[in-house]
């Protein structure tokens, strides 16, 4: 899995983090989302597609590596 | 069969197709649009800065990909629960065995205003972009928003990022006082005021002046009179259910759910439209916000499927208003205490909790995403309200609990 992350589309909302805080943060400063992990392993996919998913921005986009 | 084809319809038909549902599978919206995301609508999209393109909510691909009868641009009439069959506007009805009901709210609007041009709602793209046109149409537009709620106050900011002349009406003191309480509210009026918005609260309109069939200004129920070239009226909105008069189900404030948001055997709602009992807090609700649309109906996708759990969510919302980003989980009575829990109010950072009947049921976060999140917990656990009021022990270390505000 390859993960994408807009953060000019991102509006803080966190809910990436809440998801899979393994492969998302958010900078301190105003919230925008991170990266952590942009080929998270296996075991994480259910919690990204979760992230994706419920994202309010729109701004993760998920593909097969 | 899926009625509204916004963020709610457009999940629950994704949730099911993404869960293995390969039966027939079709979707009706009103707008000619394919779906799109609301919330830039009364921010980029109205202040210009982002064009529809970039609201898309899927591509075309993605949506042939669905496998679904797409009805764009058809609405729903009416509906026989019955023989399971939904009645479109050109009269032809398409048969079900699992609706799910997506239709949203419709924008109230004032009596004796909407048939001048320059009086608009927002609730739609092409609300949005017609609303951009006329606030673009000549320099030193004055505008003048009715309501401020939500909607009317990232208006108000959108038309102030423009350099446009604002004033902003409501009958109530202050702004976004039913969402934030008198407190927070305070700010969110000190806030439009800074950034040279000319607040008018604790007042509604009385009539409105034209030249030509296009406004030109209104009269206030206190006597003041301004000039206006375009008006706002955002007053709120009521759940889209008209098309449901007769069919037996239960229309309270929006379509009457149970916990797992089934309205009646075969039927379900999501979204803005749905009344139902969140069994986290032990009330009957109906949000409208943007991620409760999404959450809601993947919830209903996994029930059409059989996982039949109950709905129970924390809600989340948030506003983006000058250099403003208030965001809030949970609900936020307007009894409630409250406590700050980081920052300080005046300070343009800090994040506030709502104590109700002696739990922790809402948190607030004004410029605060991060601390913000890692306090949701206190909201999911229902924390009891004592143990985070100032006291001998410090409840959460490196934390500065600086107030408790009645």
């Amino acid at each position: 899995m390859q993960v994408t992350l807009h953060q000019d589309k991102c509006v803080a909302s966190g809910q990436c983090v809440l998801a899979a805080q393994e492969v998302f943060d958010q900078r301190n400063e105003d919230g925008v989302a991170v990266l952590l992990d942009d080929r998270p392993p296996a075991e994480l996919h259910e919690d990204v597609r979760h992230a994706a998913a419920v994202c309010p921005a729109l701004a993760i986009a998920l593909a097969d590596s | 069969m899926i009625v509204g084809a916004s963020v709610a319809g457009l999940t629950a038909a994704v949730t099911l197709r993404g869960k293995g549902y390969d039966g027939r599978l079709t979707l009706i919206g009103d707008e000619p649009h394919t779906p799109y995301n609301r919330p830039p609508l009364s921010k980029q999209i109205l202040a210009g800065t982002w064009e529809p393109d970039r609201i898309k909510l899927r591509t075309n691909e993605e949506l042939s990909a669905l496998d679904a009868r797409l009805l764009f641009g058809r609405s729903a009439t009416g509906l026989d629960t019955g023989a399971r069959r939904v009645v479109l506007d050109g009269g032809d009805s398409v048969s079900y065995d699992t609706l799910v009901i997506a239709t949203g709210v419709t924008p109230n609007s004032l009596p004796g205003a909407h048939h001048l041009a320059g009086v608009h709602l927002l609730r739609t793209l092409d609300d949005a972009l017609a609303l951009r046109a006329d606030l673009r149409r000549e320099p030193g537009v004055k505008v003048a928003v009715v309501g401020a709620g939500f909607l009317g106050s990232e208006a108000a900011a959108a038309a102030r990022r423009m350099r446009l002349d604002v004033t902003m009406i409501d009958p109530r003191p202050v702004p976004m006082r039913r969402q934030f309480g008198d407190r927070i509210a305070g700010l969110v009026g000190r806030l439009h005021k800074k950034n040279g918005v000319s607040m008018r609260c604790g007042t509604g309109v009385r009539r409105f002046f034209e030249s030509r069939g296009r406004v030109t200004g209104l009269e206030l129920t206190d006597g003041t009179l301004l000039d206006a070239d375009v008006v706002v009226v955002a007053i709120g909105a009521a759940p889209a259910v008209g098309w449901l008069a007769g069919s037996g189900l239960e229309l309270g404030n929006g379509v009457e759910c149970d916990p797992t948001c089934r309205a009646a055997p075969g039927v379900y709602a999501a979204g803005d439209v749905a009344s139902w009992h969140n069994n986290h807090f032990g009330c009957r609700m109906r949000l409208e916000h943007r991620l409760n649309a999404t959450e809601q109906a993947r919830a209903v996708a996994h029930n059409v499927l059989g996982e039949n759990e109950p709905f129970a969510p924390v809600p989340y919302f948030w506003t983006d208003q000058y250099d403003a980003h208030i965001q809030a989980y949970g609900i936020f009575p307007a009894d409630a205490e409250l406590a700050v829990l980081h920052g300080e109010l005046e300070g343009g950072h800090f994040v506030v909790a709502y104590g109700h009947r002696g739990r922790v049921v809402g948190v607030l976060g004004w410029n605060s995403p991060c601390e913000l999140r890692k306090l949701r917990q206190l909201v999911v656990d229902r924390a009891p309200w004592a143990a985070i009021l100032p006291a001998p022990r410090a409840v959460w270390p490196g934390r500065h609990l600086s107030a408790s505000l009645r």
